[in-house]
């Protein structure tokens, strides 16, 4: 039994994400294969060998793989698929791209963002915006797979490096170019690999006053997210939405600042270790699900917080 | 230039659902059912498109049992002109709905296939990306800007990191993400003249698709409860817990 990962990285680093999909992959398989497509990308390879559980490591490097379109991966993930039983990618926006066109070129069904291992083929995935927890059975002889992969632990580094292997990799002729890109640079953690996480909501009232969370985010060492709704009045850019429609992340520590914890809130959070939420208002959903409350205005909350800390 | 949009029947984004206590799924029974919101997004955008002069028609279409012709009509009040409704069952598999929805491009040659990017109840994710596999078409998945010229669509996507833009060769899918745009509020008017509009009936069989199932559902469970939390009465009792109780911050 084999399965391909398809690594999550930005060319330079590794990103966290890809050691979650292997202990998913791990759990399904007795070979793991890791493949790497980016453009000079050699420093991910590398770090890709490093991973405790990786038979071998397989990378296209090619400059049109630098920003990979969803039909170019599906395209090389194909040129290799006949070889795995179990394929399996991060729902991220790029898994999310590209590995559903793998899926229907196979003829077999992908199966979104599990959350959990049954068996090998019996998975775990939540379904209206994590209301319920559906066990789906595949009858397919190619599994492929998104992976929620706050909900894996990430594998550890392993004593000796996997061996690698290059892929051939033709450019298509394309229907779809890339034109450009503008990501968001933070000096802080990343999302999903954040252990704290402090997010905004409407309550914080403008986008000026949504910067008040960066103090206590830079004490903390936290990422910082923002619901919908923070998103939508315009406080925070749209990468940093956390929710059914956006990010998922479960971190040791969730800090939720004025957000009323709608079901499509709470579908990206709810699986944090601890989750403290800060509201005015005693009803608020949010406190539902919080290990801590606090009832308080959440300006004052906010200073008086620094203060301590 | 015409422009199908896919639209789907679910739940209502801000209802709550419960899990069957057989565990064999969750009770719809009742409740109260209406267009999957990135649909509608889908559907005010090709109608937007088609008033900017851009495109000439607008073609809803669904795939599930005869109530999702509610949700055609929806589709026609805010501005669809025709609707198809292939009749199958509501809850079939992503790769299906993709094969049904290719028959409808072959027959009908739309230059854009406009879908939501996820159904809020099965919350897949899926459907759009594999529809442009099938039918060798580019795509652009979460899309929040849509610019369309005669042969081209440029199109802006909410990607993790932040925002990318995509030129696509038509025909192309693009699959929308919440803040394309604000769906508009259906006037009495709109809602009256769209019962007149056609809907075209057809089933799988008529299309010469034959569904498959690939999964089947073993069980389904509420989520594990999380233990009750306490209210704390100060940030300075607040701060105390974390440190000494949950031991999550320094
Ligand atoms: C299809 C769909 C997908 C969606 N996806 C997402 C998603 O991915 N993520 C998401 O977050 N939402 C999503 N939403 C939106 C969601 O339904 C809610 O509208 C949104 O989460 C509300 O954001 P909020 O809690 O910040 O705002 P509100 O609900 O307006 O809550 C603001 C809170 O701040 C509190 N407050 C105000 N002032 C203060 C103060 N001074 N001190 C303390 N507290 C204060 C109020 O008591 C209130 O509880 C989605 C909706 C739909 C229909
Ligand atoms: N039964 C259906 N009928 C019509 N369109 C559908 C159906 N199911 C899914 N779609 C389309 O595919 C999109 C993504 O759905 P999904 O892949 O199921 O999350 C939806 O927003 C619709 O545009």
């Amino acid at each position: 039994m084999k399965a391909l990962v398809i690594a999550e990285h930005d060319n330079q680093k590794l990103k966290a994400a890809t050691r979650a999909l292997v202990t998913a992959a791990l759990q399904t398989a007795d070979q793991v294969d890791v493949l790497v497509a980016g453009s000079a990308c050699g420093a991910v390879v590398t770090a890709a060998t490093r991973i405790a559980g990786v038979s071998s490591v397989r990378f296209a490097d090619h400059d049109s793989l630098g920003h990979p379109l969803a039909e170019a991966l599906a395209a090389l993930v194909l040129t290799i698929s006949a070889e795995y039983e179990f394929i399996l990618a991060a729902a991220t926006t790029t898994g999310k791209s590209f590995l559903p066109r793998v899926a229907a070129l196979l003829d077999v069904a992908q199966i979104s963002e599990i959350t959990a291992v049954v068996d090998r083929s019996t998975f775990v995935r939540p379904i209206y915006a994590g209301s319920a927890l559906a066990t789906i059975r595949s009858s397919d002889t190619i599994k492929i797979m998104t992976v929620r992969t706050s909900a894996f632990a990430e594998a550890t580094d392993a004593a000796v490096a996997a061996p690698v292997a290059a892929l051939e990799f033709k450019p298509l002729a394309g229907k779809a170019t890339f034109v450009s890109e503008n990501l968001a640079t933070s000096s802080r953690p990343d999302l999903a690999a954040a252990r704290v996480v402090i997010s905004g909501g409407r309550g914080l009232g403008s986008a000026e006053n949504f910067r008040l969370l960066d103090k206590l985010a830079d004490k903390l060492g936290a990422g910082i997210g923002a619901s919908r709704a923070a998103v939508d009045s315009g406080y925070a850019p749209n990468d940093m939405q956390i929710g059914q429609t956006g990010k998922v992340v479960a971190p040791d520590l969730y800090i939720a600042i004025g957000i009323s914890g709608a079901i499509q809130h709470l579908a990206g959070m709810k699986d944090s270790k601890v989750i403290v939420a800060i509201n005015k208002d005693a009803e608020a959903p949010i406190f539902q699900v919080a290990d801590y409350g606090l009832v308080a205005d959440l300006f004052t909350a906010l200073q008086e917080m620094e203060a301590l800390l | 230039m015409k422009i199908l949009v896919a639209v789907k029947r679910t739940i209502d984004a801000y209802v709550k659902v419960r899990v069957r206590s057989d565990n064999t799924g969750v009770d719809l029974a009742n409740l109260k059912m209406a267009m999957n919101p990135f649909c509608e997004i889908a559907v005010e955008e090709a109608v937007r498109l088609k008033e900017k002069g851009l495109a000439t028609e607008v073609i809803a279409v669904t795939i599930g049992s005869d109530k999702a012709q509610e949700q055609l009509r929806e589709a026609m009040a805010l501005g669809a002109d025709r609707s198809i409704h292939i009749q199958a069952g509501d809850e079939l598999e992503p790769l299906n709905i993709a094969k049904l929805l290719k028959a409808v491009v072959l027959k009908e040659q739309p230059s854009l296939v406009l879908l939501g990017k996820q159904s809020i109840d099965s919350d897949n994710n899926q459907v759009g990306q594999m529809l442009a596999a099938l039918c060798d078409m580019p795509q652009a998945t979460f899309a929040s800007r849509v610019e369309l010229s005669s042969d081209k669509v440029v199109v802006s996507r909410e990607v993790d990191g932040g925002e990318q833009v995509l030129s696509l060769q038509l025909p192309s899918v693009v699959t929308t993400d919440l803040r394309l745009n604000e769906p508009r509020f259906k006037k009495l008017p709109e809602i009256m003249k769209a019962r007149k509009k056609p809907i075209e009936v057809v089933t799988p069989a008529q299309l010469g698709v034959e569904i498959k199932s690939h999964l089947t559902v073993v069980s389904v469970i509420d989520p594990p409860p999380r233990k009750a939390g306490v209210i704390v009465k100060t940030a300075a009792e607040l701060v105390d817990k974390l440190r000494n109780e949950a031991k999550v911050i320094a």
